[in-house]
Formats: C-alpha cells, sequence, structure tokens
C-alpha cells in the first residue's frame, strides 16, 4: 500500500525527521482555513496522486500566497496526467500546501527491503532530486537485522557522501531514524528525494514515498486507516472486499484465473491471440463455485468487456462445482456477453457437460491456446 | 531418483489438526507419503488421522526423527513455525502459508540455520512423482518422469506438470519456490539440485514478473547446467509498478520485466517459450534433437 505525500511525511515527522511547514487541503474542505497557519509570500502547491513525475507535468507549482488557493481550487476533483500515471492521469482529490524551504544542497536517501538479501537496505545518494533509476552514485548499505542502523554507520555514510561538521552526526540520525521507521511500519520502501540540506545544516524531508507491505496492514491499523483506493480502480476495492486479487487493464476481454502466475500467463496468451486483456483477477488456487460465480458478476459488470475468458486449473476443487458457479452468475445476467470457459482437473468432463447443457452463451474449451484464440474472436465479432 | 524427497521421506505436518492441514494430508496420505505425525499446540498427547499430535516441534522431532516438515498455520504464526522447525534440526522445511508479513521473512532469513533448507513460503509445496508428496499440488496430474520442473507460481505449475505429462515427459521433482519477495529455496540453488540428479534428463523453469532471480538462473544455467532448460516467464503483459496477485510479482522502474529475464535465460541457452501453453512441446522437442 502506498502512502500520499502528505501522509507519508507526517510519518516521517512522528519518527524524528523535519518536514517542511504545510498542510493538506481535502477536495471539498475551506484552504484558507486549512491554511490558516502557513506563513510567508510564496508556498509551492503539490498535487497529491499515487504516482511520480509531478513536476514536470504541472503537479508541483511555486505560487504567491494569495493565488494558492485559485490554483488548489482548479486542481481539485481534477485529474494529473503524468509521464507514470498512464493517459487517463489519476484524480487529485488533495492538495499539499507547504512553506519553501531554501537548499544549499540536495541528497538521496531512502530504505528499502532488498528482497534478494532478504533486509533491509539503506540507500544513500551525494545527488537528490533526480530518478535514483538514472542516479551514478547510489551507496547501497545493508542493515544488520538485529541491530538497525548503527551510528557510526550513519556516520560513515555521511562521509562518503562528502558532508561535514554537524551534517555528520545529522545525517546519522536521519538515516537511523528512516530505517526505525521502515522496521516499526513494515515498510518495503521509504524514500526522501530529495533529503534537503538548508544553510543552517538541517536537513529536511523535500518530498517522500512510503509503501507498506500489505501483509502487515494487520498489525499495522493506523496505518491501514490510511488507504485512499483510486476511485478508478472502484473494482479493485470490490474484489478486495471479496478476498479477490483485481487489477484493471485497458482491454476489452475480461479474465477469470485461479492463481496469480497462471492469471499473468492467461492475459499474456490473450495478447499472443491478438486481443487485449480487460482485467487481471485471481480468484486464489483452491477456489470455490461461490468465489467462481463472485468474480464473474464482477467482470460481467464491467462495460468494456466483449468476452470472458474463465481459465480454472482445478487441480483438487471439483470442476463440476465450479461449472455450478460460473453458471449462477451467468444466468443473472442478461447482456449475452460470450464466455469461453477452460476447466481443467478433477471432474472436467462433468464441469463442461453441465456447461454445454446450460443453453447460456458459455463454451467450454479444453486446449489452453484454443480458448485463448476463442475469446479474443468472440470478442471482436459480437 | 528425485531432489530432497522421495518415498522414505519421513514429514511432519505443523498446524496438523487446522481444516487445511486435514485436507492435504489426507490427500498427501492417500499418494503414499509418509506423513508421520504433527504439531499442534494444546493437543499434544492425542491422534489426528490416525497418528500421534504433538505440543512442540522439538518433541515430535525427538519422537518421530522426521525428514521434512509442512507448515499450513495461519499467516501471523507462520514465521515462528518455520524458526521453530528450523531451529529442531529438521533439514527440509515446506511453508505454504500465504501472506506473511516481508519483515518477519526477512527475520526468518537471518535466524535460519544455513543447513536448514526452506521452501516457499506462499507455494504450492515440492513433490517427487509417484512417491512424495509435501503440499497442496493435485497428486493425480503427475507422472514419475525426466522432467524437473521449478517455479514461482501454482497454478501455473500444475499447467506445466500436466504439459510435460501429457507429451509424454512425467516429471523427477517438481519444486514450487513461491511467489513471496523474500522466501527460501532459489531458482539457482534448486538447478543445481536437478543438475546433480541422474534422473532428472530436462528441466522446465516457469518464472515470472519481478525481481532479479531469473536473471541470476540464467547467468548459473550459463556457468553450471549441462541439461537442456526451457523457461517460460509469466506477466509480459503485465502494467509496471502493480503487484500482480504474488507479493514478488512486481516491476519496480525498469527493473524486474518479463523481457529481461526472457533475454536473460535466451543468451544462457535457455529454449523460452513465449506462449504458456507450449512448455511441454518446446522441452519435448529441445530433448529429440539438443
Amino acid at each position: 500500500m502506498r502512502l500520499h505525500e502528505y501522509q507519508a511525511k507526517a510519518v516521517l515527522a512522528r519518527h524524528g525527521v523535519r518536514t517542511p511547514q504545510g498542510a493538506v487541503v481535502h477536495k471539498g474542505a475551506s484552504i484558507a482555513d486549512a491554511t490558516a497557519a502557513l506563513e510567508g509570500p510564496e508556498w509551492v502547491l503539490k498535487a497529491q496522486i499515487h504516482a511520480g513525475a509531478r513536476g514536470k507535468a504541472g503537479g508541483v507549482v511555486r505560487v504567491a500566497r494569495d493565488e494558492a488557493a485559485s490554483m488548489a481550487g482548479r486542481w481539485l476533483g481534477g485529474r494529473l496526467v503524468t509521464a507514470q500515471t498512464g493517459r487517463r492521469g489519476q484524480p487529485v482529490d488533495a492538495v499539499l500546501v507547504e512553506e519553501p524551504v531554501a537548499a544549499v544542497r540536495e541528497l538521496y536517501l531512502a530504505c528499502v527491503l532488498d528482497r534478494r538479501l532478504g533486509q533491509w537496505t539503506l540507500l544513500a545518494g551525494a545527488e537528490g532530486g533526480v530518478d535514483i533509476e538514472e542516479a551514478a552514485s547510489v551507496i547501497a548499505h545493508p542493515i544488520a537485522p538485529l541491530t538497525g542502523l548503527m551510528p557510526y554507520e550513519g556516520r560513515g555514510l555521511a562521509r562518503k557522501l562528502g558532508l561535514r561538521g554537524a551534517l555528520i552526526t545529522r545525517f546519522a540520525e536521519v538515516a537511523e531514524r528512516v530505517v526505525a521507521l521502515a522496521r516499526a511500519c513494515d515498510a518495503l520502501l521509504v524514500e526522501i528525494n530529495p533529503l534537503m540540506v538548508t544553510a543552517d545544516d538541517e536537513l529536511v524531508a523535500g518530498d517522500a514515498k512510503i509503501e507498506i507491505d500489505d501483509n502487515a496492514l494487520f498489525r499495522q491499523p493506523d496505518l491501514a486507516a490510511a488507504r485512499d483506493p483510486l476511485p478508478n480502480d472502484a473494482k479493485d476495492e470490490e474484489a478486495r472486499a471479496l478476498g479477490l486479487q483485481y487489477i484493471a487493464l485497458d482491454g476489452d476481454i475480461g479474465c477469470l484465473v485461479n492463481g496469480a502466475g497462471l492469471a499473468m500467463a492467461t492475459m499474456d496468451l490473450i495478447a499472443l491471440a491478438g486481443g487485449r486483456p480487460a482485467n487481471f483477477l485471481d480468484v486464489g488456487g483452491g477456489t470455490s463455485a461461490q468465489k467462481v460465480a463472485e468474480a464473474l458478476a464482477l467482470v460481467m459488470s464491467d462495460e468494456r468487456v466483449k468476452a470472458v475468458f474463465v481459465n480454472i486449473f482445478g487441480g483438487i476443487v471439483r470442476c463440476d462445482l465450479i461449472a455450478e458457479g460460473l453458471l449462477m452468475a451467468a444466468q443473472r445476467f442478461t447482456r449475452g456477453l460470450p464466455i469461453v470457459v477452460r476447466l481443467v482437473g478433477t471432474r472436467a468432463a462433468e464441469g463442461q457437460a453441465l456447461l454445454a447443457a446450460s443453453g447460456l452463451a458459455v463454451e467450454a474449451v479444453a486446449d489452453l491456446k484454443e480458448a485463448a484464440e476463442r475469446a479474443v474472436r468472440r470478442a471482436g465479432a459480437p | 531418483m528425485s531432489v530432497l524427497i522421495d518415498k522414505t521421506t519421513r514429514v511432519l505436518c505443523q498446524g496438523f489438526t487446522g481444516r487445511q492441514a486435514t485436507f492435504h494430508c489426507e490427500q498427501g496420505l492417500a499418494y503414499g507419503t509418509r506423513i508421520v505425525g504433527g504439531v499442534t499446540p494444546g493437543k499434544g498427547g492425542g491422534t489426528h488421522l490416525g497418528l500421534p499430535v504433538y505440543d512442540t516441534v522439538a518433541e515430535a522431532a525427538s519422537a518421530l526423527t522426521p525428514d521434512a516438515s509442512v507448515i499450513y498455520v495461519p499467516a501471523v504464526a507462520a514465521a515462528d513455525a518455520i524458526l521453530e522447525a528450523a531451529h529442531a534440526g529438521i533439514p527440509l522445511i515446506v511453508c505454504i502459508t500465504e501472506g506473511i508479513p516481508i519483515a518477519d521473512m526477512a527475520r526468518v532469513k537471518a535466524l535460519m540455520p544455513a543447513a536448514t533448507r526452506l521452501i516457499g513460503p506462499n507455494c504450492p509445496g515440492i513433490i517427487t512423482s509417484g512417491e512424495c508428496k509435501i503440499g497442496i499440488m493435485p497428486g493425480s496430474i503427475h507422472t514419475p518422469g525426466v522432467v524437473g520442473i521449478v517455479s514461482r507460481s501454482g497454478t501455473l505449475t500444475y499447467e506445466a506438470v500436466a504439459q510435460t505429462t501429457a507429451v509424454g515427459l512425467g516429471q523427477t521433482t517438481c519444486i514450487g519456490i513461491g511467489g513471496d519477495p523474500v522466501h527460501g529455496l532459489s531458482f539457482r540453488e534448486c538447478l543445481r539440485l536437478f543438475e546433480d540428479d541422474p534422473a532428472t534428463r530436462a528441466i522446465l523453469l516457469v518464472g515470472e514478473i519481478g525481481g532479479e532471480e531469473e536473471e541470476e538462473a540464467a547467468a548459473f544455467i550459463r556457468d553450471h547446467v549441462t541439461k537442456p532448460v526451457a523457461a517460460y516467464i509469466a506477466g509480459t503483459t503485465a502494467p509496471p509498478g502493480r503487484r500482480m496477485g504474488h507479493a514478488g510479482a512486481v516491476i519496480v522502474g525498469a527493473r524486474g520485466t518479463a523481457q529481461a529475464k526472457k533475454e536473460a535465460l535466451a543468451r544462457a541457452g535457455v529454449t523460452v517459450v513465449e506462449s504458456p501453453a507450449r512448455m511441454g512441446e518446446a522441452l519435448a522437442r529441445r530433448l529429440r534433437s539438443p
């Protein structure tokens, strides 16, 4: 789960990392009230979306204080398209308003859970503000699992970044707090980019990204409450409530698959057959008739969908029960959407016979490649 | 021959009396797996499925001398269960549980003895065809044969198994290493096991987007694997930045793409199939004309 910048900065502040003086304005709220405590002649406005590259897309601007209200008002309720959002962009439901910070230098600091090492790693760079993928010299420092980051390690990193004087200890403190935050909050990523150095040797988080491990949300109730689903992914949330994994895509062939790997493979197959999947949907490896029925209803309620491809490797699950679930859901919809079903596993033949006898627009195809090609053809020829 | 497990392997089950464990242990016993007993804290001294139940793994280990333990406990307690088995000296641990916090797995990695082998978590388990089934895979699709299969997925692995059965090759051992970003046995370690197993004549690797394990596997294959290898990588069409069901299946920036993995494997001499419907066929062709 990703936090918005304003949420991430609040978490950083709680863990003792300095952030700019700022206030968040939500859609529908009074901008004057929200920013009453802010000072200075100019403010920085930052559109809060779950994607980067906002600066280049005009989602971060510095304006005179008296222009802030009209600018924020224009953004709120609209959408912002950046290089990372896709064509439709993302809705702006909150704007962060901050007092500008004069930086004499910008650094990069992040703590990531390194999947290969299986432990947290601190990343420190002498150059901030840039895309870290393109940054030349980032120092990776693995964190000892039992101790966290020791102050001397932080000071050593500070020296490698070329810091001097009071900044050495200051940097070590911030690094230690960032590591502690990552461990305490089950964060997969805590990134401060840039970490701004001020003229009086303070370190301030200019921008912040935090991603929390979804598997750990059960023990992070405060962070779980900060979830902000994207309105254009309403189905994601509906699916989540049903215990399904759903991701909306751009195509017109609805997919319903058991198992994440097979679900991705099904998308690949559709693309190979010349079609485009409308979604990724994993109903779980050991699925039930009930779950399949709920999932089918979800996929069929998507108006972009012109055909549905159901791909179930039953294994231990009985395919005749899955077929009953499919028929139950299909009967409730009158759109007459073509549904191509591939059922493999225990009692697959019985399941396919049930589908064939139903009189509904449900086609059972046993071969994987052929089933994908059929679904693509059905989507193209109504 | 096979890798890691065979018909002599003595298997313990943690979370034994739960619904999932009960169902899959019944299936395992029916397959011929030598399940010797189980552990459920508080239920020690009783029996379940006609087998003894213990309160702790240490007690079960000294009474039953298991070679492997399979874990079906819920995500909040799974890391604890893995370490309990590891510190009781069980050499092979198979964790089926899905949804374990990654920080918990980081702790397991830091504290697990180096000699312990962990498979998973978030995996279907391991099976040696016709001999021993530890996990949740359907036994009926497996046929004794010559292909070693290693995969990050569940049902996609079953697809690979069914295809190698359909083309008449069958399998030696099939290992699901799991879909989590921090996990036990790696592709590389499994490739080493299959390369050293005389009964395995060919290897099928089923990868997916995210991480760099397929790239590491490619380097290992180039330098150390003499047997023919075919591979499929799921997620060519997956959008970047989204976790595709598995916690580990995510493209971050330009890293972890299916394209990069396929290219690395192809450069190492692996037969890479674009279609998941052609895994068995590709391996069969490769074996006919190496």
